[in-house]
């Protein structure tokens, strides 16, 4: 298939994509990697009177660490998150999920704002950010604003973004050497979208699990932090009865559907498998039986 | 019809420039206004990879970028990359092993080994597995062009420690 037609807008600044963006409205389409959007029009599911490149901003670009925290344009890529010894550093969550987000001629092109501000369901990125506690600097006509990861993100490909707002940077406390993380999904092929994932981070002290966030994705219409699962571990000595307890939670927390691929009771109960399987790889020296996975 | 715009670009070395539709992506524009067919087209919404050229070094799905992008770019399709010789090696090692049969989807595979081998050249057999995991081959089965790909891989590294052997001997 091909796309319809449509203009094109290479935008210099960051002012006059804003510019442009509310002169054209909801007729436009921000155009960043377009691993996703050029697929839709590809496929004639959009029809945009006009595309406004963002990818020769300067204000959407660079990697950098600036007031205790580690900074990402807009347009930073896929392929840099995987690269990036400063991502690595300080969000290595990042570096560890990326290598799940499809290929690698995928990678050069997609980017975190893209990825971020498209918001699907399935995608690895968005619950990486929720689980990390990243903000958002998004700017619009009134300015700049910023949104907590976890407010950001409101439905199947729905955002706190405003029509003629454009997301500029995404900002991830340092993590603390301490910090630890785990990433894990489930596909029917490398690269393919996930039929569950999660990803979580916590710290581990006193044989106990701290600050625990487990982020699930491709489980509900938009990232999930697991908040009873989490409850049910946080502080408390982790051994094999306080996993199941959690586990047993997190039928509270998630409610996923089913789809072609799967049943919503498979989902969930591999959400389950992969929950103990994140806390198992999260606290190695727990003392956590071996059990059989389909007990899950 | 929206209006053409001037693209100015660099393929296979050579300087092109022409006015482009922005609704065309780089992969019909390399192959209808160029004549570059090696490039293939299979899905066009970016599952497929056999349409993968490489873009200012990175590898890309031409289906999934619009020309009108690629000003000032530097493009090398598989074209390009056989006249240089860059994948004389990949090419005669896929045709040694049977690494393809209808010949569809072998340009992307090339081109994708080849960025594997310049970024990992000592690949593991998961990893070459992994880093083809986007190029489909409804053919072969994929064994062979793991087979084939690691064979390279193994060829260049030997290659690489005769001339470092050289190198010391000289020096």
């Amino acid at each position: 298939m091909k796309a319809p037609a449509f203009d094109y807008l290479r935008a210099a600044s960051l002012a006059e994509a804003l510019s442009a963006l509310a002169q054209h409205g909801e007729s436009a389409k921000l155009l960043a990697g377009g691993q996703s959007l050029v697929p839709a029009l590809n496929l004639r599911l959009l029809a945009p009177e006009i595309l406004i490149d963002l990818n020769e901003v300067p204000e959407l670009k660079g990697v950098s660490v600036e007031n205790g925290r580690l900074r990402l344009g807009a347009l930073t890529r896929h392929s840099e998150l995987e690269r990036s010894a400063l991502i690595r550093e300080h969000a290595p969550l990042l570096a560890e999920a990326i290598r799940h987000v499809a290929h690698p001629a995928i990678r050069s092109r997609g980017t975190i704002g893209g990825n971020l501000a498209h918001a699907d369901p399935a995608s690895e990125l968005p619950a990486c950010a929720v689980a990390l506690g990243a903000e958002l600097v998004i700017a619009g006509q009134g300015g700049e604003r910023r949104v907590a990861a976890d407010d950001f993100f409101e439905g199947v490909y729905a955002t706190n973004l405003a029509p003629d707002d454009i997301l500029v940077a995404i900002e991830f406390p340092l993590a603390a050497p301490t910090r630890r993380h785990a990433f894990l999904e489930l596909s029917r092929r490398m690269g393919d979208y996930a039929l569950v994932g999660i990803a979580c981070t916590a710290d581990y002290a006193g044989g106990a699990l701290r600050d625990l966030k487990p982020v699930f994705f491709a489980a509900g219409p938009r990232p999930t932090l697991a908040v009873r699962a989490a409850e049910a571990l946080d502080g408390k000595p982790l051994d094999s009865a306080a996993l199941d307890a959690a586990v047993e939670a997190l039928g509270q927390d998630i409610e996923p559907e089913g789809d072609l691929q799967i049943s919503a009771a498979t989902r969930l109960h591999l959400a389950r498998t992969l929950f103990r399987r994140a806390v198992a790889a999260l606290a190695p020296e727990a003392p956590l039986a071996r059990k059989q996975e389909t007990a899950a | 019809m929206s209006p053409r715009h001037p693209l100015s670009f660099s393929v296979n070395g050579e300087s092109v420039s022409l006015l482009v539709d922005p609704r065309r992506h780089l992969g019909d524009i390399l192959r209808e206004d160029l004549g570059l067919t090696g490039t293939h087209l299979g899905c066009e919404h970016g599952v497929c990879g056999a349409c993968t050229v490489r873009l200012n070094g990175e590898i890309v799905r031409s289906c999934l970028t619009l020309a009108i992008q690629c000003e000032g770019a530097t493009v090398q399709t598989i074209e390009g990359l056989s006249d240089t010789g860059e994948v004389a090696d990949l090419q005669e090692a896929f045709r040694n092993r049977n690494a393809l049969q209808c010949g569809y989807c072998t340009p992307g595979m090339i081109v994708t080994a080849q960025d594997l081998l310049l970024r990992h050249p000592d690949p593991s057999r998961e990893e070459i597995r992994e880093h083809l995991s986007g190029n489909f081959c409804r053919c072969t089965g994929y064994h062979a062009i793991v087979d084939a790909v690691a064979t390279t891989a193994q060829a260049r590294a030997a290659a690489q420690a005769e001339t470092d052997e050289l190198a010391k001997l000289h020096a």
